[in-house]
């Protein structure tokens, strides 16, 4: 017999309803609620709720939780936690069986606010990698951020791969995907061509279908509107 | 200084044996204190080659596992001075060989001998690698046809980066490109790829051309390196090789005339 275990504990991210309240007065939410649940009385059977207090945070006038409960509850909905609540409001949800959820907005905002002043003072510059050696059959280049140069040939069986472009200055035999990431604007660009395949974000070709007067040339390789495109430069 | 040489191909079947058994015997003949190295643990062909394969008491292994000493297993070549051989054991195989027992056996090699030559098994796996973790130098022997030529860039892209040249960051192994089983009458017809072709595609330093010779296998069945038949045309080569290795320019051998390609040997 296996041992299989009794129980497990994962965190998991699921789509939960959020009830974000705008007023806190609770006969206007009591009327602006029947008049939301009589469209589609059904779909709110046993539904779990987040109650948001995010956007009373400022309100004057305090809403009375427990109130607020009670009417979801009898409207058949099944509040399961609530979110930036006051003190006194997290204290009512806990007695009443509900969790109390991290108060994501200011969160976020704070965080964004961060992110965009790092942003201002240093614009992200997406390091380049320049390979002077030959890239010999077997082995595998990976520009995982930013462009991947190549100064010297890519021999039959290698691969080289970057997250934007890929420039080669020797001849390209071996395999060439740009945009590795999705970057639909990736391009490869070489002097000979002789790729084994050729990639930008998902799309390829093999040899076999490249266009036979490109051969040997100079070319580059390109998306438009998700069709790969060899042209000679 | 001594030096450390791997003859490696990737591909079996190109000649790796045979010019590491002519390379050596070439040059021990020009009086450097050589010893050839097999490291085909399990197919143990080069004592063949060299004629020695009933003189063959210790091994490679034995030395590795301190069985023997360095000195019980080398075989001395009856025919030039100089000359030794560290046969492989033919009844183990390519794990018995660990980078730390070759390192031993090497260093120990180092003291007394200019050249040592390392002869690679096929592949690139442990074997392989073992061969040329050493080295200085490499001769990666290609022949000129695609499958070939497509092993030999593996295994130059492995020699620049599974060896302790690449791995400590020293000056890298400096390569060379020996190619074997050449014919030009092929090569004209399209069978074959050129010499250019395959330059071309490896891009590292040509030393030699060996062409195709029917008394390569006359002189590996019999035991006696190509080097000494400098009458033939791919002893000749091998000579040729060994002189350009030694930094020497030998003259160009002139390719047959007209009359003698229409009328054969018999001119």
């Amino acid at each position: 017999m296996k041992n299989k275990p009794v129980l497990e504990l994962k965190g998991s991210l699921l789509t939960l309803m959020v009830l974000n309240l705008f007023n806190s007065d609770n006969e206007v939410i009591a009327k602006a609620l029947a008049e939301k649940i009589s469209k589609a009385p059904d779909f709110f059977q046993q539904v779990p709720i987040v109650i948001d207090l995010q956007a009373l945070e400022d309100n004057p006038i305090i809403l009375d939780l427990s109130e607020l409960i009670k009417l979801l509850r009898t409207y058949g909905l099944t509040p399961v936690a609530v979110r930036g609540g006051s003190i006194e409001q997290n204290e009512i949800a806990l007695n009443m069986n509900l969790g109390i959820l991290n108060n994501i907005k200011s969160q976020t905002s704070a965080s964004q606010l961060t992110e965009e002043t790092k942003i201002a003072v240093t614009p992200e510059i997406l390091p380049t990698k320049i390979i002077r050696n030959p890239i010999r059959s077997g082995q595998q280049v990976i520009a995982d951020k930013g462009d991947l140069i190549v100064l010297s040939t890519v021999s039959h069986g290698a691969e080289i791969l970057a997250d934007r472009h890929i420039h080669v200055y020797g001849a390209l035999r071996g395999r060439a995907l740009a945009g590795i990431n999705g970057d639909k604007k990736a391009q490869i660009f070489c002097q000979q061509l002789y790729a084994d395949l050729l990639s930008i974000a998902g799309q390829y070709q093999v040899n076999e279908d490249f266009p036979n007067d490109l051969i040997g040339k100079s070319a580059q390789v390109y998306l438009e509107q998700d069709n790969l495109i060899i042209k000679e430069l | 200084m001594s030096k450390i040489i791997v003859i490696t191909s990737g591909k079996g079947g190109v000649g790796k044996t045979t010019t590491s058994a002519a390379f050596a015997t070439g040059l021990a003949l020009r009086d450097y204190k050589t010893i050839v190295i097999d490291f085909d643990v399990g197919l143990r062909n080069l004592d063949l080659v060299m004629g020695c394969e009933r003189r063959v008491v210790y091994d490679f292994i034995n030395v590795i596992n301190g069985e023997a000493n360095i000195n019980q297993a080398l075989i001395k070549d009856k025919r030039v001075e100089n000359l030794f051989i560290l046969p492989a054991s033919q009844t183990r195989n390519k794990d018995a060989l660990t980078l730390k027992g070759i390192a031993r056996v090497l260093e120990e090699l180092k003291k007394n001998f200019d050249y040592i030559i390392c002869d690679s098994p096929a592949g690139i796996e442990h074997g392989a690698i073992m061969a040329m973790y050493f080295a200085d130098e490499a001769l990666i022997v290609t022949n000129p046809e695609v499958s070939s030529v497509r092993d030999s860039d593996r295994i130059i892209g492995m020699l620049s980066s599974k060896t302790r040249r690449a791995m400590q960051k020293m000056p890298p192994i400096k390569e060379h490109l020996l190619i074997t089983r050449y014919e030009q009458k092929r090569v004209n017809k399209g069978e074959m790829l050129s010499i250019k072709d395959v330059e071309e595609i490896l891009a590292i330093p040509l030393l030699g051309v060996i062409p195709e010779s029917l008394e390569i296998l006359k002189a590996s069945n019999s035991g006696v390196p190509i080097t000494y038949n400098k009458e033939t045309d791919a002893g000749q080569a091998y000579l040729d090789v060994v002189a350009r290795f030694l930094g020497e320019e030998p003259p160009k051998r002139k390719k047959k005339g007209f009359f003698r390609r229409w009328f054969g040997r018999k001119l």
